[in-house]
């Protein structure tokens, strides 16, 4: 029996490694989630069928309570909420893991002995880190759901004060096996869930999409510890899988900040309003709908440049309406994509997908940045740190090396933002003061939707 | 130290490798569904969740396996459902269909 069993754990592990291959093609994407879904299925089906099955009532009730909660939560949330629904289903798979080691624990408690080392470690790893994904993620999206304040929360000696937490826990997990006891377990966890709160608390909204994807690979690898507990070997491998992929991804979003992971971790960025002193601040130039309607309308090229504001104002379906009409009067409309704005690794993308724009209009960074000299307006739609010149030209800047969207290049750049309040971190951006900058002051929606009239009055 | 634990390990570092090699393929356009997509993936932790259910006795370790189980499942429904959601609305342009899609 364990022999079909473990068959079938390699199906699933094939599929899971398939399924992320056609991931990597937005066409083949939806068939490769799918197989990674049948291949779970597989996985669970064996796993039933293989054990001698005790508690069948409790599990199936416990099944179908967790898999209509998540069913109907993940297909009633709106788009703009993904991100923290992502980091949301995460923190619960970190707090499995915890649950899985606890209930290990307690079992051989249970009968008097201890596992060996081989996992009782895995197990008390994924009490650690299990419950700091937890915790963590349940921060995450408590700040993006804007139920907390997105910005970073600091306090004196934070770093200290979790680095010494982090030890103190790291010891006590050394010091269990030679005293195996459930009280120092729970001890464990809820030390561990204390720092994934004050670990992510710190962390400013800008710099979500570093801890996400680092969350992501800590539930990763804590599946994988978990499978060395339980010695299940599909668990081994979706794990692992799963926790160089995140870590891959982290990577990737730090240095698309041209940030160090430990700067992001560790910095609590934009926690304090910095003066960069060097900047020179001139007059702004403000306009209105009409003015814009006609630099759009009679352009050759635009470029819109999405920014977590959109999110915020929901204004996608707008920007698609405004590409349809320009592209309707001949216009070359791309949208430029940096690859940290937003919430998350790729937020805009999918943002802008759901309004139907197709994803050939959307460009990478280092594709659009050499056409901004051939573009004649750049619209700017609630985006800030990453179009800020200063990162390319002003040492001083905290943002100082970050690439950045050079929409300063283009003929007229136009700046859609609420007001001239300081945006994130307080950083000054000296885009707004340039001689070939407007600004569009108001919310992304109600501005788009003035826009959009406008050049259908104007200019039919 | 048991008999499957070199095994295990070996599995491990396979995997390990084969993840990096496949994400660092992943144009940023799916950085967001690849992320749901592995977040759901790690959701076989419903497996683990299952086998101490299985196993499970004692009321303390009951309501522990049954959290377990609880989280896992929301886990790995919510998250395929909603990366299935993502994907649905990628689409190219119908009029386009002959330029390279980054």
């Amino acid at each position: 029996m364990s022999n079909i069993r473990d068959a079938a754990y390699m199906v699933a592990a094939i599929l899971f490694i398939v399924g992320v291959m056609r991931l990597r093609n937005p066409a083949t994407a939806r068939m490769g989630n799918l197989l990674a879904a049948i291949g779970m299925l597989i996985a669970v089906v064996f796993t039933v069928i293989g054990a001698s099955v005790g508690n069948v009532m409790l599990l199936l009730a416990v099944f179908i309570v967790g898999a209509v909660i998540g069913t109907y939560s993940s297909r009633a949330v709106k788009m703009t909420a993904m991100p923290q629904m992502v980091a949301a289903f995460n923190g619960m798979g970190g707090g499995a893991a915890a649950m899985i080691a606890l209930s290990e624990a307690l079992q051989a408690l249970g009968h008097g002995s201890y596992p060996g080392l081989s996992q009782a470690v895995p197990g008390l790893f994924d009490m650690l880190v299990g419950s700091i994904s937890f915790s963590g993620s349940i921060i995450a999206f408590l700040k993006l759901q804007e139920w907390m304040p997105g910005r970073a929360i600091a306090f004196k000696g934070q770093n200290g004060v979790n680095a010494g937490l982090l030890i103190l826990l790291v010891l006590l997990a050394i010091y269990i096996p030679f005293s195996p006891s459930i009280t120092l377990d729970w001890i464990l966890i809820v030390g561990s869930v204390i720092l994934g709160v004050s670990f992510v608390v710190p962390v400013g909204g800008a710099d979500m999409p570093v801890i996400i994807a680092l969350l992501n690979a800590f539930t990763g690898i804590a599946a994988a510890a978990a499978g060395f507990v339980l010695q299940n070997d599909v668990l081994i491998v979706a794990g692992a899988l799963v926790g160089s992929s995140g870590t891959i991804l982290t990577l990737i979003m730090s240095r698309a900040m041209n940030r160090s992971i430990f700067n992001v971790l560790f910095s609590a960025f934009g926690s304090k309003v910095t003066a960069t002193g060097t900047s020179e601040r001139g007059e702004i130039h403000p306009t209105n709908a009409e003015e814009v309607a006609m630099l759009c309308a009679y352009a050759q090229r635009v470029v819109i440049v999405p920014g977590y504001g959109l999110a915020v104002a929901r204004a996608q379906q707008e920007c698609k309406d405004l590409m349809d009409l320009l592209t309707s009067r001949g216009v070359d409309v791309r949208f430029a994509i940096h690859p940290v704005a937003g919430r998350m690794p790729g937020h805009m993308n999918v943002l802008l997908a759901e309004a139907n724009v197709p994803y050939d209009r959307l460009y990478d960074m280092d594709d659009i940045n050499p056409e901004f000299q051939r573009t004649d307006v750049v619209l700017v739609i609630g985006a800030n740190d990453v179009v800020n010149p200063d990162a390319r030209e002003n040492p001083g800047s905290p943002i100082y090396g970050m690439p950045i969207l050079n929409v300063d290049q283009a003929k007229t750049v136009i700046v859609n933002k609420r007001s001239m309040a300081a945006g994130f971190a307080g950083i000054d951006n000296p885009l707004f003061f340039k001689q070939n900058t407007k600004m569009f002051f108001g919310d992304a929606k109600g501005a788009l939707q003035s826009l959009l009239s406008a050049i259908k009055e104007e200019v039919a | 130290m048991h008999a499957n634990l070199l095994q295990e390990l070996f599995f491990f570092v396979l995997a390990v490798f084969t993840g990096w090699s496949l994400i660092t393929k992943v144009p940023p356009v799916l950085h967001t569904p690849l992320m749901s997509a592995t977040n759901a993936i790690h959701g076989v932790l419903v497996v683990g969740a299952l086998i101490v259910v299985f196993t499970a006795s004692g009321t303390s370790q009951i309501i522990v396996a049954a959290l377990a189980l609880f989280l896992a499942t929301l886990n790995v429904v919510g998250g395929f459902v909603v990366t299935d959601r993502m994907l649905e609305m990628f689409r190219k342009s119908p009029t386009e269909k002959g330029q390279a899609a980054k």
